[in-house]
């Protein structure tokens, strides 16, 4: 009997796909219907998801009760079609949170089943190597990488051709590549994505950098909190091993490339070449002075080209379409598309994939559906710690290495983080400082200690006891940090100090100044109050105070004692009448 | 804690740490890598598997097995967040505190946790039932506020459901 029908439904609960299975053989329809495993398809808002071809329908956050009822209705629309809140749209046709995407890195994500070779060759995996193997010489790998465009997706955006010829042209005994996998963004898992999703194709891209830089070895280092991603990688490498795809002598040409897995073990500066070399050496992960570069010096002394995931798993495509067909896509100077984990309060959050140049108002409007509870947009943050704020007024211009960095930004490796008129420039700030404070590795003292002390002036000034030669303080310590620190760590973990007061500064003012926090985020600066007019004298919001310090008479006005409200906030979202407010 | 593998007290201990056997799946597993460069990392990871933390004589007997100093390896543990010197708690609670999370309440959450179970952020509870961690980005970003507890994953976390989630590891 031939396949009539094609289901994809998310891997993320085993439940799911064998409930559908048992569905479709209790209804002795397995021999007509193909049940694919595969990982999410960059909704992440939704705990289930399942795709039904050729009708192109989508179902989400349904249980696994609720599958044969699906079954029987033959996929017809239901409650849990997928919708948008955005436009009038009814579960067939396309999703408009795809609608503006390109997906090259993530082509196969939710597409294959990731623990699949053959399901991967079968997308034409593992052709642009044999290609390159069996007709190009290192050169023209090199050439065809330079016409594509192609640079880093880790954040700086150096031009990936270059690594291949500066490792190329060193003559080394051995050499070797090096998948830097350690996304430690907070607010960042597109790399976390494609190893789940598609690990051949990052694979792959490792074994065509090798042949370009004369690598022999090649090792992924992965975030060691990313279990599946760590199982799926040694499944692929095992899988192209025996495949003949990895190893000694790739598909009889000769070329011989292994790739082994090392992990990390939570440390943010191991993304930096430097500090990821001496983690996979075995030793604490401490940044040294460059040059040399890695790409003439690396692991163990040698030549190490170090790529990035996403970068990597754009590879194959490039030289699949050819360098030239890629170069069209995207700006001038930024090549290609580029992943974003778009989170933060925006209606869809998720993996997005857009070419380069796109703007940022289309990402989160017209990708992620505008805002959450329809707020306000207040800013938007690229590039996580080590990158900044962007605010509202310059939601139109184009996505690029360039544009970002003239606002103040960075790429950085793809977190977008969507922020509201309820978030706090300042509290942000003070988030991203912690936590570069508490990855500093202490080696070199702008970052160790300007750090601390930028930390220290956040906490003074949200407590309310900011003095006006803060902020001055404020941008020259950044300054020190930013020309004196030893690696980009503490190079850029002021950026996002530097780029709030940039857009912000009335901001800073408000707390420094007038001891008030506008969005209502620093406790020691507001105040809840109950309006007496409005109160009904419900006792609501006496109840829910965590401390008790709400009192009134029944059905008469109630009011807050001051010195015993921890400003929790909880009498605020639980009046129905709106008569808590916050000043 | 002494932290120096110096001094006589500790040549005893150490003396006593080589005599340790360890179980043969670890034995196995240091074995395989023993002559792999950059293998210690890779070591501490199972170790830990094994023993949830990585015990002072434990750590000895590594040290012995690679020919490298006790102190190296203690400033290989020291330096990344994941290896603990410290025995967890029956159930570890991680609570992301990634910039999602944090936007969307993970400090409410942590403060209510702290406050059910009386511990910080790093402590264990006295009958040694839960670890309380912070961590960085669980990369589910779209569930947030997510608490991780053992291998089980809660997205959309509200302070109010906390305490029955956590009554159900309470066996």
């Amino acid at each position: 009997m031939p396949m009539t029908r094609t289901i994809f439904i998310s891997d993320n609960d085993p439940v799911l796909h064998d409930a559908l299975v048992t569905a479709l053989r209790d209804r002795n329809l397995q021999e007509t219907t193909r049940v694919r495993k595969t990982s999410i398809f960059g909704l992440s808002t939704y705990s289930s998801l399942m795709k039904v071809f050729p009708e192109n329908v989508m179902f989400a956050n349904f249980a696994a009760s609720d599958i044969a009822d699906m079954v029987d209705s033959d996929f017809a629309p239901n409650k849990f079609s997928y919708k948008d809140e955005t436009l009038p749209f009814v579960g067939t046709g396309p999703v408009p949170f795809y609608h503006k995407q390109y997906r090259i890195v993530l082509r196969n994500c939710g597409v294959i089943n990731p623990e699949s070779i053959e399901d991967y060759i079968g997308r034409q995996g593992y052709k642009a190597l044999a290609k390159i193997l069996s007709s190009m010489s290192q050169e023209q790998v090199i050439e065809e990488m330079k016409a594509s465009g192609l640079r880093g997706r880790g954040g700086a955006g150096f031009p990936t051709w270059m690594k291949w010829n500066f490792s190329r042209q060193v003559e080394a005994a051995e050499k070797c590549i090096v998948c830097n996998a350690d996304e430690g963004d907070p607010g960042a898992y597109m790399d976390r994505a494609v190893l789940e999703g598609d690990p051949h194709s990052v694979l792959e891209g490792m074994a065509i950098a090798g042949f370009a830089a004369g690598a022999q070895r090649g090792y992924v280092y992965c975030r060691a909190e990313y279990p599946l991603a760590i199982e799926r990688v040694e499944r692929a490498i095992s899988d192209a091993e025996k495949a003949g795809l990895l190893g000694d002598n790739i598909l009889g040409t000769g070329f011989s490339f292994h790739i082994e897995l090392r992990l990390g073990a939570g440390a943010f500066v191991c993304g930096e070449e430097t500090a990821l070399i001496a983690s996979i050496e075995g030793n604490r992960g401490m940044p040294r002075p460059r040059p040399p570069f890695p790409a003439v010096k690396g692991l163990w002394g040698m030549p190490t080209v170090i790529n990035n995931v996403e970068t990597l798993a754009n590879v194959p495509y490039i030289f699949l379409k050819g360098g030239a067909h890629y170069a069209k896509i995207g700006t001038e100077k930024s090549k290609g598309t580029k992943v974003f984990a778009l989170t933060g309060k925006v209606k869809h959050s998720g993996l997005v994939e857009v070419p380069m140049g796109t703007t940022l108002r289309e990402i989160v409007y017209d990708v992620g559906g505008g805002i959450l509870k329809n707020r306000k947009i207040k800013a938007v943050q690229t590039g996580g710690p080590s990158g900044g704020v962007i605010a509202e007024q310059y939601l139109d211009t184009p996505i690029s290495y360039e544009s970002l960095s003239e606002l103040g930004s960075i790429m950085g490796s793809g977190g977008m983080i969507v922020m509201d008129e309820t978030d706090c420039v300042v509290d942000i700030s003070k988030f991203y400082l912690q936590f570069t404070v508490d990855e500093s590795c202490g080696k070199c003292s702008p970052c160790r200690i300007g750090g601390v002390q930028l930390l220290s002036l956040l906490n003074k000034i949200s407590r309310g006891e900011g003095e006006n030669e803060d902020i001055a303080k404020l941008k020259q310590i950044s300054k020190a940090m930013q020309v004196a620190s030893l690696c980009g760590l503490g190079q850029t973990s002021s950026n996002p100090v530097v780029s709030t007061l940039r857009y912000f500064a009335d901001e800073y003012a408000a707390h420094v100044d007038h001891k008030k926090c506008p969005a209502g985020k620093c406790r020691a600066l507001i105040k809840f109050m109950i309006d007496p007019e409005k109160c009904r004298g419900c006792g609501l919001c006496a109840r829910r105070c965590p401390v008790k310090c709400i009192t009134g008479e029944s059905k008469k006005p109630h009011v807050i004692d001051q010195s015993q409200c921890i400003k929790c906030g909880e009498c605020f979202s639980a009046c129905k009448f709106k008569s808590v407010t916050r000043d | 804690m002494k932290q120096c593998c110096g001094g006589a007290v500790d040549e005893f201990r150490f003396y006593e740490a080589q005599k340790i056997e360890l179980p043969a799946s670890l034995q196995e597993f240091i074995d395989q890598w023993k002559d792999k460069p950059g293998n210690l990392i890779m070591i501490l990871h199972r170790v830990q598997e094994e023993y949830g933390y990585v015990p002072r004589q434990i750590a000895m007997k590594v040290a012995k097995e690679l020919d490298q100093p006790l102190a190296k390896i203690y400033g290989v543990i020291t330096f990344y967040h994941l290896f603990r010197l410290t025995k967890a708690g029956k159930h570890t609670i991680k609570v992301c505190i990634g910039t999602a999370c944090y936007l969307k309440g993970a400090d409410m959450i942590i403060e209510e946790i702290q406050e059910l179970l009386g511990i910080h952020v790093g402590e264990t509870t006295d009958d040694g039932r839960f670890s309380l961690e912070g961590v960085r980005c669980l990369g589910c970003c779209g569930l947030a506020p997510v608490v991780m507890i053992d291998n089980d994953v809660y997205g959309e976390v509200d302070k109010a459901n906390l305490a029955d989630i956590l009554g159900k590891y309470s066996e």
